[in-house]
């Protein structure tokens, strides 16, 4: 089996604390992977190394069997990865359409020209539009980003992230702070664009988790403590045993 | 020898005194995250307003004075002014303090036209200390130098040994904590401000009589200030300190010493091209330190920027 | 940015991809013939000035506006273009190669341009403070240097030329200031068309993208420095272009030309104009230019009042004369703009009066403290007085003072007005 992202040894320390120790993992094609695991357990961490905004102690990092060592983001994204953030992150000075217009403009090969005028471009157009279709912001089409509503700006981070055309998606806490209303038409969302892509996410709604994951892994202290399908790793002990600590110890 | 010296003692008076507006700087960028760009015009009516004083109630009433002031004044632009432009972001913070440099210039224009003040060196100061080798050191000198390395040492003191020097610092790094904690963190940053700038204003009374009290002095000493804290590293107290006198001193030697860029190249083994009147780069040539001496700050600021983008003391995350 | 901005960047901004002709048509026609309009030397001079700073201004935005990126040394990328066109200008002239010299400012541009390349190389990596201090430095040591490489920059008094030089072009010698008016519009018209395209390009719009978010934009494949590099890079030919025409057009450059001044100045006149549109730096040079060449006529604080404007402009008008003029547009939109008339009138004339009560006031202290002894006449708003008496300053205060409250009085009104006329109508549905 090829792995579309694999991770062996990875560790990050800021300072003398080691944020992430050790970390072996291997995430298949097509797979949709979430990594759960208690506050402060390195869950953004790991993300943040994976797609390069941080530089690793040690360990390597393979998207699709090359190594991402050293790279810059921008560079890892042209190789296939994509990934939202746990902060909604847009541009909310440009409209919804610009939003999702700019994002598509690389993976479209118009890279850093000055002789193309982008709304002659009937497939960047229609390519946006199509997007902005899929996460129902068509009618907000022309508005400024930063006025849309909390989960309207989610779903554009999440149309954003997908619209480059990546084959690894990551989401990171997509729902966070969402009602269950806008939690269940998020999830319907990732559902929808991530098909037949590779999707990794955070999350920690578990009923968000087990809905959405084929895998499920546990990171706890940096360390993975499980990984496996949504029902091994719900019976199995040491979760079991992180989980229910920590909720023994909010309960002192 | 004794030039060196002598030059010491200069460079250390240029370097304090930058350093009494490099303080106030950083110490108002770490807060607010922006460059104050009028910060030299409070300086200059530091000196204006002095002068004004020093004609009624004589020097030492202007020193007491008008300092105090330019704090008010400063406490009054940081409330009235940066704090509404605040809202809008980083970038109008830095216009709005540029338009004010400007309009502080103009502003003194108006009130006291374009000439130089006769605002002098009071005359219990104005003999020679001593001399070293025939170059006679003015009192004057060594009453900036104690001025500045009192101001120093009294700011330290407050700022690591006392109550409110913690909850300044604890404000300047956590805002919102501290905020929650019942301080007022906006009359903190105020005050701040306006302690900044009062500091700017006691530079400025005690340049005045030496480096000339006129329009153009906040222009002069407007860009160094803002290198020296760069190189020393946004927000770095320490780091204002070393790179002040560091720039005192090259300034001091470049300009003491007429070392030629040719005495230099040759000395590395490259000769004067024969017909010198004809080379393109026949200006290079002839370049001296003296004439390069005020560029030099500006020399080492890029360089610093390229290879240590966080200055010498700078902490990384500022 | 402001509220200003996010509600003026309805529609306008998004729906302004399709490229309309209208305004550019317009503004051609203009200029072929305002100097039929105003046919004196003196205002095809201002008008030549005018146009050579909205270049500038326009080239400026590019970074400041577009790009996110606020320099202190932009009069360098000017300087250099124009102190290389005069280097130009002369060589052909010594050595006759038939050069025309409309295309002289090519030069100008190309070499802004290269300039640019070279200083962006180290500064563009970061858009902030890094950036403006990089560019600060830059402009001090390109100054500085000025007076010390005379073989180049010509010391303290600037190299000179002779735009006359060759062979006629098409039979114009540019002798008279008209033909050099039509030469700097035609470059005007050239420049900005390429400037409005440049923003359209791919590249033009994650200038946005990254001036708003650079980090979001490097998880979008491109690279925040590349992005900045290529403005900083369009920005300096343009500048370049501006310099080349500065030089035919005064035929000298000096160290003005390049020092903090002119690079606070231009900072200031683009953000006077407004940085958030495109059209805002073509407003703000043509205001700045008349404000500079008229008022400095009638008052030697012109400087002072420009100074005052700007720092109420960023206090509070923070999109600039643009924003103020875009703000307008939902009103219009909505039909409602004839609801905002009477508000205006009744607040805004107490209003002007009020300020140029206060500038009054302002001209007579310091006609009170400056003017020579023994001359105690003065002479505001074509009234001629004794400054030195007590009844004009008693009629003036209380004059401002009246208007004053006025304006006070009648600035809810114009709130509620301007409230009301921002609803949209209940009828027309959603717009």
């Amino acid at each position: 089996m090829s792995a579309a992202l694999e991770l062996s040894g990875l560790t990050k320390s800021f300072g003398k604390a080691e944020i992430i120790r050790g970390v072996d993992l291997s995430i298949g094609k097509g797979e949709r992977h979430a990594i759960i695991g208690p506050n402060g357990a390195g869950k953004s961490t790991l993300f943040n190394l994976i797609t390069g905004r941080f530089a690793q102690t040690a360990g390597t990092i393979s998207l699709h069997g090359r190594n991402l060592a050293g790279l810059e983001p921008y560079q890892i994204n042209r190789m296939g990865l994509s990934r939202s953030f746990q902060i909604t992150n847009i541009f909310p000075a440009m409209t919804v359409f610009e939003n999702v217009r700019c994002s598509l403009l690389w993976s479209m090969g118009y890279k850093y020209s000055f002789w193309n005028l982008v709304s002659r471009s009937k497939a960047l157009t229609e390519g946006a539009e199509q997007i902005l279709e899929q996460i129902n912001l068509t009618a907000r089409r022309n508005l400024p980003a930063g006025v849309l509503s909390y989960a309207e700006q989610r779903a554009l981070e999440i149309g954003i992230t997908i619209a480059g055309g990546a084959d690894v998606i990551m989401l990171d806490e997509p729902t966070a702070g969402m009602s269950h209303s806008e939690t269940d038409y998020i999830v319907e969302l990732i559902r929808k664009v991530t098909e037949n892509k590779t999707l990794i996410m955070v999350e920690h709604d578990m009923g968000v988790v087990f809905g959405l994951a084929d895998y499920i892994s546990v990171l706890v202290y940096g360390e993975i403590i499980a990984t496996g399908r949504p029902e091994e790793v719900r019976g199995n002990a040491k979760v079991q045993e992180a989980y229910l600590g920590e909720a023994l110890e909010d309960e002192h | 020898m004794e030039l060196v010296l002598v030059n010491l003692i200069d460079g250390l008076v240029t370097g304090l005194l930058l350093f009494m507006l490099s303080a106030g700087l950083t110490l108002i960028f770490s807060m607010m995250g922006v460059l104050n760009f009028a910060h030299a015009s409070f300086y200059m009516l530091g000196a204006y307003f002095a002068f004004q004083i020093s004609l009624a109630l004589g020097f030492w009433m202007g020193l007491l004075i008008a300092p105090i002031i330019v704090g008010v004044l400063g406490a009054g632009v940081e409330r009235y002014g940066l704090r509404r432009v605040h809202q809008y972001g980083h970038v109008p913070e830095l216009i709005f303090t540029f338009g004010l440099a400007l309009l502080i210039e103009e502003l003194v224009q108006f009130l006291w036209g374009k000439n130089q003040m006769a605002y002098n060196i009071p005359d219990v100061l104005n003999f020679t200390a001593f001399a070293i080798a025939g170059n006679s050191i003015p009192a004057y000198k060594i009453f900036m130098i104690f001025i500045s390395v009192a101001i120093f040492i009294g700011l330290l003191y407050v700022l690591t040994r006392t109550r409110v020097g913690m909850i300044i610092q604890a404000a300047l790094n956590y805002p919102k904590t501290v905020e929650a904690l019942g301080h007022n963190v906006p009359l903190i940053f105020m005050g701040v401000f306006g302690v900044g700038t009062a500091l700017a204003g006691v530079a400025g009374v005690i340049a005045g009589p030496v480096l000339g009290t006129f329009p153009g002095m906040a222009f002069v000493l407007g860009s160094i200030v803002f290198v020296t804290i760069v190189i020393g590293g946004l927000g770095s107290l320490w780091g204002a300190l070393v790179a002040s006198l560091l720039i005192g001193w090259i300034t001091t030697f470049a300009k003491s010493y007429n070392l030629a860029m040719s005495d230099v190249l040759n000395a590395i083994g490259i000769a004067t091209p024969e017909n010198l009147a004809d080379n393109v780069f026949r200006d290079l040539w002839t370049v001296t330190s003296p004439q390069i001496a005020d560029i030099l700050p500006y020399i080492l600021m890029v360089l610093i920027l390229i290879f240590r983008p966080y200055g010498l003391l700078g902490n990384r995350d500022a | 940015m402001s509220d200003t901005a996010k509600t003026t960047a309805s529609p306008q901004r998004a729906g302004a991809m399709s490229l309309t002709l209208g305004p550019w048509i317009v503004a051609a026609l203009l200029l072929l013939v305002l100097p039929f309009i105003f046919d004196n030397n003196s205002s095809i001079t201002i008008m030549n000035q005018m146009w050579i700073t909205v270049i500038f201004a326009l080239a400026y935005n590019m970074l400041l506006g577009q790009g996110g990126m606020l320099s202190f040394g932009h009069a360098v990328y000017m300087g250099m273009g124009g102190f290389l066109c005069m280097h130009v200008m002369n060589y052909v002239e010594d050595f006759g190669i038939a050069l025309p010299l409309p295309v002289l400012p090519l030069f100008g541009g190309l070499f802004g341009m290269g300039f640019a390349m070279l200083i962006g190389a180290i500064s563009t990596s970061g858009a902030g403070t890094r950036f403006a201090m990089i560019s600060l430095g830059v402009g001090e040591l390109v100054a500085a240097c000025s007076v010390i490489i005379v073989a180049f920059f010509g010391g303290e008094e600037g190299i000179s030329g002779d735009r006359t030089y060759g062979l006629p072009f098409f039979g114009i010698e540019f002798l008279k200031q008209i033909e050099v008016y039509y030469l700097i519009s035609f470059w005007l018209m050239l420049s900005a068309a390429l400037m409005y395209l440049f923003s359209r390009t791919p590249v033009g719009r994650m200038a946005n993208a990254v001036r708003d978010n650079p980090e979001r934009a490097q998880f979008l494949g491109y690279s925040s420095r590349w992005v900045r590099f290529y403005s900083f890079m369009a920005s300096g030919f343009f500048c370049g272009i501006a310099g080349g025409l500065f030089a035919i057009n005064y035929e000298i450059l000096t160290e003005e030309n390049l020092n903090t001044s002119s690079s606070g100045i231009i900072l200031l006149v683009t953000f006077l104009g407004g940085v958030g549109f495109f059209f805002g730096p073509i407003i703000g040079a043509i205001a700045f230019t008349l404000l500079q060449t008229v008022l400095s006529l009638k008052t030697e604080l012109w400087a002072f009042y420009a100074g005052a404007l700007f720092l109420a402009t960023v206090m509070y008008f923070p999109g600039g004369l643009a924003g103020l003029i875009m703000m307008h547009v939902p009103a219009f939109k909505f039909r409602n703009a004839g609801k905002l008339v009477m508000p205006y009138v009744k607040t805004l004339i107490p209003g002007l009066i009020t300020v140029l009560g206060i500038a009054a006031l302002v001209e007579m202290i310091f006609h009170y403290r400056h003017a020579s002894v023994g001359d105690d006449e003065m002479t505001i708003f074509w009234t001629t007085f004794d400054s030195h008496s007590v009844v004009p300053w008693v009629i003036v205060t209380v004059i401002t003072a009246i208007a004053s409250y006025i304006t006070k009085t009648t600035a809810p009104d114009l709130k509620e007005a301007w409230g009301d006329a921002n609803t949209p109508p209940t009828t027309g549905g959603d717009a």
